[in-house]
């Protein structure tokens, strides 16, 4: 069997092996890598360490080139159809694409059901898309815990990696600390998203889209609304973008210049560096709890000490070392 | 104390006439269904009921990739009006009543079938028959839609506004409760979901007409295609139930003075879910006592009926098994006495009592679907409200709550002789059709004027694109111009885009219990030792639609632990293969019903190799005779499963043990 088949145990260069692929920008590479990702065995924890090492920006010397892209809404607001729509304008301008689904796993058994709702239609036989589902296990409301890895990883080899997400008001905060900007996909007639901005239940996106732009009145009204809201929190520059993806299409092109428009004006760097440290300090804590924090002097002082950390670490080793300071501060005198 | 009977209402002063005899057949080609359909008639059959395949019934030409497998497989392959000239070919049109068994692309058929009359000298006006055009059910349960939802309603709307025009005596829409109880309805979802799929057509053509004025007639020749199943007292009281509702819907929603126009008129064809692969013999008491449901009561009998054979869980049926369904109807028809006496539930308290139960549940279920924006919009509600009530279903079958003779009860049998000949007891189809088929139509297409094509072909797009025109007179027209069947489609959808339709599986849930429990713990433990979940890829290859098996896999072993892709129907091998690829999946699942499995389930395998991943074990289900299951183990195929491995929880236990074998972690079990 392949390196990165379904069920073998990673070799002891699979990791490095996988990094140097993707930093050729192998696409190929992509199913193994989530192969690896996903696998929580303790060897391809190593692994997976490893790839994140090879693609990191200290080894690469600069940021990943991709433009990771978080999409999250409400359940059947059309994303998926969306999703569609987009993949298609994206590789109209020759940009390569991954797409990682994240769908809720059941709580009674476990198990989950991919792919219904991720349906993404694509070209039969373009090998620039990539489409992984993955299930988001036990973790709720949240990203599953290989997508981080996921998409950290295939940034460096796609154009565009999109992680997709269900959900309002609980996972924008996570897919932030990942994608470079976050769209929030809502219906027309839903108010829930009205209430949970004006509250702060819900940041305040990047970009908010409105799908179902066909359906008239009850749009132009649900765009309004939305556009009051954001005047009101003093976020006037939030684009709202209004979609159709029913034939013909409308506003996707407008979407994706919305989303290059705030990719370019971003601080690159700054921010994903912001959000590498956000994601070692959120992995340490599930991993060690409280009582790890308080270890590191807690949550706020651990937070200022990952700032002294070289800029170009990646999420795992930026964990390790705060995993070596917790043990070494284990002091009689603390 | 009871009134005296008057003996002399007990009896008709004539007899009936029967309902229309019919049997539901096609296959091959046009010239070889033609003959099947004389031969038929001159059995006493006295309609004709078209069975086309799927490329034809989703819009594809025979030469078309995503034909391959698929020509003349479930039905007769009709690809331009010469084939249509040959499928009907002196058979005088201006006498027969058709019944086409067509939706997505039903103004295409019908405007083959207008162009075909025309030639024979019969107008349009004189022709009878019923295109079934009833895409909300496709969308729900048997899965040959073509357009999105918007454009759909409205092609319904415009061969509907047409018909009642130009061919009076046509019925346009059979809406179909048949294919929900299929899809695992139950009576009153059937009742319920086939009332708001009318209410939903007759909304659209009431706004196509923009007047009131022609309602009634449109009203009158809308019809139903219903289902009967073995249960058959609570069956007829079905029936007796859509009577009440239609003719309440049509005075009190749409103004329908004439009670004539109001009645309710259907065609069955009863129920295929119930047939049985196990002692298959036994199913032909099941088809007659499926056929009493329709045609006891006189209030509430079919105007048309076709049965189906007894060996349909097994393959496609040969002339003979449809020619022993044909005998049974002559023998209700003819030697009985059910059409000598007027309605015989009258005056029942327990008929009354169970219409009025159906009727009750079936309102409140109505103004559910209604309150979700109607029928259209409550698509995705409605699938997933049939998935989970088949679900049930299949768990009743399995904990043998539910008794299915010969299946999960009395199964000890002796050897069939039914099925002993070289043939397993079915029709297979000659595999060298597909290939004459494609050279068939490619001859065609260099022999026709191809300026009259391209015109034809550019008016129609036209005609799409302009909501305010009715799409057959062009749809007539490229007919005429020799236009092909893919042509059209592909015309349509240029204009309308394409539409998957939900599956319904998200939203249906539940706990392991039971066998579950054990395969439940198989998983977690398999999954720990491979370090991710087993994920299991559940596909359908081929233009096949019926997805209720797949639907039950994929619930079930979602209940089981694994995680589950299922994107649903109509894939090609190479997608199959790539999203198995880049899934990262332990094991594929294919299912195949419409018989083309021999040239799809190699073309995974294929697939699969040339991607790289022919490691990954594929098992396959569907109806599959024994000898094709031989071949493809031969194949490489790790397990084939039929209809007579009808206990899930088994065969998904098989799959878990099949993954912890191929990947060498079966060890891990504790001792």
């Amino acid at each position: 069997m392949t390196a990165g088949a379904p069920g073998v145990s990673p070799s002891d260069t699979a990791g490095r092996d996988l990094g140097r692929r993707l930093a050729a920008r192998d696409l190929t590479a992509a199913a193994a890598v989530l192969n690896l990702v996903e696998n929580r065995s303790r060897a391809a924890a190593e692994q997976t360490a490893a790839l994140l090492e090879a693609v990191s920006v200290a080894a690469l010397g600069h940021e990943a080139p991709a433009q990771i892209v978080g999409i999250t809404g409400p359940p059947g607001v059309g994303k998926s159809s969306l999703l569609s729509r987009l993949v298609a304008c994206w590789r109209a301008s020759n940009r390569s694409v991954a797409v990682l689904a994240v769908d809720p796993s059941s709580r009674r058994s476990g198990g989950s059901l991919l792919g219904d709702r991720a349906r993404i239609d694509r070209e039969p036989g373009d090998r620039q898309v990539f489409i992984r589902s993955t299930a988001a296990g036990d973790k709720l409301g949240g990203l599953a815990p290989a997508t981080r890895a996921a998409a950290t990883a295939l940034s460096v080899a796609f154009d565009i990696v999109v992680i997709e997400t269900v959900g309002v008001g609980q996972s924008e905060t996570e897919i932030a600390d990942v994608a470079d900007e976050v769209a929030v996909v809502v219906q027309p007639g839903s108010g829930d998203v009205l209430q949970f901005l004006k509250s702060g239940i819900m940041e305040i996106p990047d970009v908010l889209v409105v799908t179902k732009s066909d359906l008239g009145a009850i749009a132009h009204r649900a765009l309004a609304d939305l556009r009051a809201a954001l005047r009101s929190l003093g976020a006037d520059s939030v684009p709202v973008v209004a979609v159709s993806s029913v034939s013909p299409p409308t506003g996707i092109d407008e979407l994706v210049d919305a989303l290059d428009q705030r990719h370019r004006a971003l601080d690159l760097p700054t921010h994903r560096l912001r959000g590498r440290r956000a994601a070692a300090l959120a992995q340490f804590t599930v991993e060690h709890g409280e009582r790890g924090l308080r270890g590191l002097g807690g949550r706020r002082a651990a937070s200022h000490w990952l700032q002294t950390q070289p800029a170009g670490l990646d999420a795992p080793a930026l964990v390790a070392r705060l995993e070596s300071r917790a043990q070494s501060s284990r002091g009689p005198d603390r | 104390m009871l009134p005296m009977p008057d003996p002399s209402s007990a009896r008709l002063p004539e007899r009936d006439r029967p309902w229309l005899i019919r049997t539901y057949a096609g296959h091959s080609d046009a010239q070889r269904s033609n003959e099947l359909y004389r031969r038929n008639l001159a059995k006493g059959q006295t309609g004709l009921s078209v069975a086309f395949d799927l490329p034809t019934q989703t819009g594809y030409d025979p030469d078309d990739e995503l034909a391959v497998g698929e020509v003349g497989k479930v039905g007769v392959s009709i690809a331009h009006v010469g084939d249509m000239r040959a499928l009907l070919d002196g058979i005088p049109l201006d006498q027969m009543n058709t019944s086409m068994t067509i939706n997505a692309t039903a103004a295409w058929l019908l405007g083959l079938y207008i162009v075909a009359a025309e030639e024979q000298g019969v107008a349009e006006s004189q022709l009878q028959g019923t295109t079934q055009n009833d895409i909300l059910k496709e969308y729900l349960s048997r899965g040959t839609y073509s357009f999105p939802p918007g454009p759909s309603m409205r092609l319904i709307a415009d061969t509907i506004v047409y018909t009642v025009t130009h061919v009076p005596r046509w019925n346009p829409i059979n809406i179909c409760s048949y294919h929900l109880q299929e899809a695992g309805a139950t009576p009153v979802q059937e009742i319920a979901y086939a009332i708001s799929n009318a209410i939903a057509v007759l909304d659209a053509v009431r706004e196509r007409l923009g007047a009131d004025a022609l309602m009634g007639d449109v009203f009158g020749r809308i019809s139903f295609f219903v289902n009967a199943g073995v249960r058959f007292i609570e069956e007829h009281a079905k029936l007796r139930a859509m009577s009440q509702l239609w003719d309440e819907l049509g005075a009190e929603r749409y103004g329908v003075t004439d009670a004539r126009q109001r009645r309710f008129r259907y065609g069955v064809q009863v129920n295929s879910l119930g047939l049985t692969e196990a002692q298959p013999e036994n199913n032909v008491y099941r088809i007659a006592l499926e056929a009493l449901a329709v045609t006891l009561g006189r209030n509430a009998r079919a105007r048309a009926l076709q049965l189906p054979a007894w060996n349909e869980a097994l393959g496609l049926p040969r002339p003979w098994d449809q020619q022993w369904s044909l005998r049974l109807q002559q023998i209700l028809a003819f030697e009985t006495d059910v059409l000598e006496y007027p309605d015989i539930f009258e005056g029942s308290h327990v008929m009354e009592g169970l219409v009025a139960e159906l009727v009750q549940g079936a309102r409140a279920e109505i103004a559910r679907v209604a309150e979700l924006g109607g029928a259209v919009e409550a698509v995705n509600y409605m699938k997933a409200a049939l998935v989970q009530s088949h679900r049930e279903r299949w768990s009743r079958i399995e904990s043998g709550e539910q008794t299915i003779v010969g299946m999960n009860r009395f199964e000890t049998t002796e050897p069939s002789p039914l099925t002993a000949g070289a043939d397993g007891g079915i029709l297979v189809v000659d595999p060298e059709v597909e290939a004459r088929q494609r050279a068939a139509v490619e001859r065609w297409r260099s022999a026709r004027d191809a300026d009259a094509v391209d015109a034809a072909l550019r008016a129609l797009a036209a005609a799409a694109d302009d909501p305010e025109q009715n799409i057959m007179p062009a749809t007539i027209a490229a007919a005429r111009a020799g236009v092909t069947t893919g042509e059209w489609s592909q015309t349509l959808r240029s204009v309308f885009g394409s539409y998957r339709g939900p599956t319904g599986v998200g939203e249906a849930s539940g706990t392991p219990s039971g066998d579950l429990v054990k395969v439940h713990d198989d998983v977690e433990r398999i999954s720990e030792a491979l370090g991710r979940r087993i994920k299991f890829l559940v596909g359908k290859p081929g233009l096949d639609g019926h997805s209720n098996g797949a639907e039950q896999l994929a619930v079930r072993a979602r209940d089981a632990g694994m995680d589950v892709v299922y994107e649903g129907i109509r894939l090609t091998p190479g997608e199959i293969a790539a999203s198995a690829v880049q899934e990262g999946v332990h094991v594929v699942g294919l299912s195949i019903l419409s018989g083309s499995h021999a040239q799809l389930i190699p073309a995974v395998l294929a697939a699969l190799r040339e991607a790289g991943a022919g490691e990954i074990p594929v098992v396959v289900g569907g109806i599959i005779p024994e000898l094709d299951a031989q071949a493809l183990l031969q194949a490489g195929v790790a397990a084939v499963y039929t209809p007579k491995d009808w206990d899930l929880n088994r065969t998904i236990a098989d799959i878990v043990a099949l993954v912890g074998d191929r990947y060498g972690v079966a060890a891990a079990a504790p001792a």
